[in-house]
């Protein structure tokens, strides 16, 4: 009876204490990530940035994440909860969410929302990338120099346009050092499936390939390479570990500077809505550290790296043809944004067709 | 000393009441051990899991969006099972429904009017019943087992989906990413207010309710459940159990296609390359905690569904994962099928039985 | 290295996971008992078997944990529909449902970090024979566990009297009664060993096939293994075709995309699950072979005074 009485009287409590509504100090910054943060790739790179502005603004913010969030109601549901619980800046991490952070930001209009890879704002949604086909671009010019068959293989996920300037920017960076660099593609038609992606890096070797690379986020091909001894590229992290003796370097998403710069913003109450596409320059993108090649090829890869930093070097610059012989890019221009995000077709050189 | 089952005269009505009851009750306190031994405070988290979703009428209504496709597609999965008809592709049954279903906005995407919300509904509750043909095909025709028919045909549908989105049905103006043009109007379903509760929780009690009574007061009803029970006694009595078959799957099938197409013109908007958590599969297991009873399965959609969002609130409150929300159903089923046994046998620990050799 | 070769290896690799579950699996189903469970015996494998290796950085340890795991979780399956006799479909899909949510529970805080690989067999002298050495002699422990199992199988089933004994309790549990036999003893037993197969299976994916854990890592093999039980006509040398001729499709579907062929990569992925079903209509459908070799009392309960 006495132990009824405690519980009932312990449930009281808490219901009591729930119910309270917190203290509003602190800005409360919530992220919805797609993945886990332990694929040690896209998601685990935003929960980075996410420490970062804990640990830089940790006296005025509170962060609060979830991951492993599905597209589709869920998700609506998800970026809905952390709004009823009061935050004040949501980052959803991924170009499902469009939708759902569009209608939660509607209900919601002094949230702010802030949507990644995507392609519509709002009043109080805006919308943020990187460019990544910076990095690609440096990828390509080291698998062309350090590959001795001449082939690469390629594990992409889906045949979006995000996905496919990251190839198109492979391509032509190979193409700079071995006009006939091959490039052979596989698609898992999933962002983070290491089963697959393993099985998909055993047969682009087994078809040739001595460099890997991914547009997906798991740690698998990475692996498989480093046991097979190949190199490859690492994907949204630094993947060293996965690879000491395969990664030639990685391409690393660095979100801390951005998620630092918009929780200031809304901290300081100037924060607005903008279409956010930051690249090396910005520090959105950075490379990890070039490993397992010759001084030579690292220096010229650093070279590159500082070319397109300081905007004398841009991927895309013309003439570059697509894959049927028309003329994408003219002579002495170089590509605009909307043809980039719009990018459904293949550059000259890459075998295959691109999946419709 | 081993358990010896004794079976009653006649099963226990006490337990028939109490056995949902006992197995929530044993399934909290499993979990409260469980999580404990995570290092965290058990009451809390089964507070969060069961009581929370309740408190908030945002929550509530959530708990309604999530349940109603449990429901529907669950009731049919209850119908199917009595018959000892083992569907368990529900969930490509409801993808090919929402495919067909959405085939009116992708190609007339202006027109508007009622009639368009009638028959993408329809169309919805056809196309699962198409795919729902092909096991029961399979299983009258070739004899084939149709729980792997059926399972492999999941995968079937969902990578069909995965390329109509991504190829023939992607929104042109949408920048090549994977989904169709989003419904307008007409073409998405009604909501209560401006919540997210929309009529396919309606379709879904209404469905409830008339199988419980074919169930329970029609001669299809009756034949349904002797030919589960006792398939050679249906023969005798005149019940042909392909037909049972046929029945079952495109009933069930119709049912989850409804509900996939509602999930579609509902809470979504389009077609997506994913449509549905694996309401699909989470329907197999409300159909078994409600007992294979039409009416038992809104009950056990219902908390499912909460346990469902209780999940997620732990996940984050606590970042412990929303998986915790399965080992919840598991053990729930578990216990309700381990009560089931005791409506109709007592327990009795004996003495060891001597062998005869 | 070889194109060929580098299919072959990569062929296997996929084929042994469902090699190992569908073999625990076909001897369960000869004792009568259907366990739709595979699935959730198999992460639990997989997760444990991480989880002990990562631990104690012994790939052998994690292989006995999740070995051990899958065992555990078969007893709870075991427990509920052999002596409380509960409907064993219903209690199949509930432990699989049980071993996906508690694997995703445990292995939180392991998820994606680098695990501890299983290591080949060292054959030194052998597997440096080009071609036939790697594709042979170079593969883990359990690669040639899942081969002689098969064979061991074949073997005890059909030529030992506890395999008699396996098949007398799965085709007519009461005659096996009436002969003194103790039919929930011997299923009890099968059981256990369904268990420890699908729990090798989930270990191999943890540490060999890649050394991860990811929640749902398993992606539904288990289905895919009861599959080919039913597939094999609960015959262990089918069971062998059949995973392979799965892992064959699997493979060549990714390889055929990396030559550059324009078919479209979601039909490329149906075609195992297309075939697959393609097997069942043919074998199902000739209904002597199922006659003859289903296990007549699959799936009924057996109650002594019944």
């Amino acid at each position: 009876m006495k132990n009824l009485l405690g519980s009932v009287a312990l449930a009281l409590t808490i219901i009591v204490t729930l119910g309270t509504p917190s203290a509003a100090d602190k800005l409360k910054v919530g992220f919805i990530y797609v993945g886990p943060i332990g694929d040690h790739g896209w998601s685990y790179q935003h929960d980075q940035g996410r420490l970062a502005v804990e640990k830089e603004l940790g006296d005025k913010v509170e962060t609060v994440f979830v991951e492993k969030v599905a597209y589709g109601p869920d998700a609506e549901r998800a970026i809905t909860r952390l709004a009823r619980q009061n935050a004040g800046l949501i980052f959803t991490t991924s170009f499902g969410f469009m939708k759902p952070t569009l209608k939660v930001a509607e209900k919601f209009p002094k949230v702010k929302f802030e949507h990644a890879t995507g392609y519509k704002r709002s009043k109080n949604v805006a919308s943020y990338n990187a460019r990544f086909y910076e990095g690609r671009y440096i990828n390509g010019q080291i698998a062309a120099k350090m590959s001795k068959s001449g082939i690469a293989g390629y594990i992409a996920s889906f045949p979006i346009p995000e996905v496919v300037m990251g190839i198109n920017s492979f391509i032509l960076g190979a193409q700079t050092i071995n006009p006939d660099f091959k490039l052979k593609v596989v698609w898992v038609n999933s962002w983070f499936d290491p089963g697959k992606e393993a099985d998909a890096a055993k047969v682009l070797i087994g078809q040739g390939a001595d460099i890997l690379t991914q547009h997906t986020d798991s740690t698998a091909a990475m692996q498989i390479a480093n046991e097979k001894g190949v190199y490859a590229f690492g994907q949204a992290s630094d993947m060293i570990k996965f690879g000491p003796k395969a990664q030639l370097t990685a391409i690393i998403n660095n979100w801390a500077p951005y998620y630092i710069e918009r929780t200031k913003a809304v901290l300081n109450g100037n924060w607005k809505s903008v279409a956010s596409w930051k690249g090396l320059t910005a520090g959105t993108v950075k490379m990890a550290a070039y490993t397992n090649m010759p001084e030579d090829v690292a220096k010229m890869a650093a070279d590159t790296e500082a070319k397109i930093t300081n905007g004398t070097l841009h991927p895309f610059a013309g003439p570059i043809y697509k894959q049927d012989g028309t003329l994408a890019v003219p002579a002495g221009k170089n590509i605009d944004d909307g043809p980039l995000l719009g990018m459904n077709w293949y550059v000259k050189g890459v075998d295959g067709q691109l999946p419709k | 000393m081993i358990l010896l089952l004794e079976r009653r005269t006649a099963p226990s009505a006490t337990l028939t009441f109490l056995s949902p009851i006992l197995a929530i009750g044993i399934t909290a306190i499993i979990g409260g051990i469980i999580f404990s031994a995570l290092g965290l405070d058990p009451f809390k988290v089964l507070y969060l899991y069961f009581v929370e979703p309740l408190t908030s009428l945002w929550s509530i209504e959530e708990v309604i969006v999530k349940a109603a496709p449990l429901i529907l597609i669950g009731v049919g999965l209850s119908v199917c099972f009595s018959a000892n008809v083992w569907n368990i592709g529900a969930e490509g049954q409801l993808t090919v429904g929402a495919l067909f279903g959405s085939a009116i906005p992708v190609y007339f995407t202006g027109w508007q009017s009622p009639s368009v919300l009638i028959l993408m509904l329809m169309l919805g509750a056809v196309g699962g019943a198409v795919f729902a043909a092909i096991p029961a095909l399979l299983k009258t025709r070739f004899n084939a087992n149709e729980i792997l028919t059926s399972l492999m045909l999941v995968y079937v549908a969902q990578l069909l989906l995965d390329w109509m989105v991504r190829g023939p049905w992607r929104d042109p103006q949408g920048y090549n990413f994977p989904q169709s043009v989003p419904f307008e109007g007409w073409q998405l379903l009604p909501t209560l207010g401006d919540g997210r509760v929309h009529v396919g929780a309606l379709l879904a009690v209404v469905a409830a309710i008339i199988l419980f009574f074919m169930m329970n007061q029609s001669l299809r009803g009756f034949e349904i459940r002797v030919i589960g029970s006792a398939p050679r006694a249906g023969a005798f009595a005149g019940f042909e159990e392909k037909r049972v078959i046929w029945f079952c799957f495109l009933l069930s099938g119709a049912l989850a296609g409804l509900a996939g197409l509602c999930e579609v013109a509902g809470p979504s908007g389009q077609l997506q390359p994913t449509i549905s958590p694996g309401y699909g599969f989470t329907a197999i297991i409300v159909a078994f905690l409600g007992r294979l009873n039409p009416v038992g399965v809104i009950f056990a959609g219902i908390l499912l569904a909460i346990s469902y969002l209780g999940g997620e609130a732990v996940q984050v409150e606590f970042n412990i994962s929303n998986k915790s929300a399965q080992v919840f159903q598991g053990i729930l089923l578990f216990l309700i099928l381990a009560c089931d046994t005791l409506i109709h046998y007592r327990i009795k620990i004996g003495a060891s039985v001597v062998k005869l050799r | 290295m070889y194109a060929a070769e580098a299919v072959i290896l990569t062929i296997i690799t996929a084929s042994t996971p469902l090699l190992l579950a569908a073999i625990g699996e076909l001897v369960t189903e000869r004792a009568g008992v259907l366990n739709l469970g595979v699935e959730g015996m198999m992460i639990m494998g997989a997760v444990c078997g991480f989880i002990a290796a990562f631990l104690s950085g012994s790939a052998m340890f994690g292989v006995l944990a999740g070995l051990s795991a899958g065992v555990a979780m078969s007893m709870i399956f075991a427990f509920l529909t052999q002596t409380l006799m509960t409907s064993q479909m219903a209690t199949g899909l509930a432990l699989t449902l049980f071993g996906l949510g508690l694997s995703g529970l445990i292995g939180e805080s392991f998820t994606g970090q680098p695990g501890v690989k299983l290591a080949a067999l060292a054959m030194p002298s052998l597997s440096t024979i080009p071609f036939l050495g790697p594709v042979l002699f170079g593969h883990d422990i359990l690669v040639y566990l899942s081969l002689g199992l098969t064979a061991a199988v074949a073997y005890v089933l059909f030529r030992t009297r506890l395999g008699l004994i396996i098949i007398a309790v799965g085709g007519n549990h009461h005659s096996a009664h009436a002969l003194g036999y103790n039919v929930i003893r011997v299923r009890y037993a099968c059981i256990a060993f369904g268990g420890a197969c699908s729990g090798l299976a989930g270990t191999y994916l943890s540490l060999a096939y890649t050394s991860q854990w990811i929640e749902n890592m398993s992606a539904g093999r288990g289905w895919i293994a009861l599959a080919l039980v039913v597939f094999a006509t609960w015959m262990p040398k089918r069971v062998l075709i059949g995973a392979y001729l799965f892992g064959t499709v699997w493979i060549m579907g990714l390889y055929v995309q990396g030559l550059g062929v324009p078919i479209p990569s979601q039909l490329l992925s149906s075609l195992p699950y297309l075939v697959t079903i393609a097997a069942l209509i043919i074998i199902s459908g000739n209904r002597m072979i199922t006659k003859v070799n289903t296990p007549a009392c699959i799936g009924q309960p057996f109650s002594p005074e019944r």
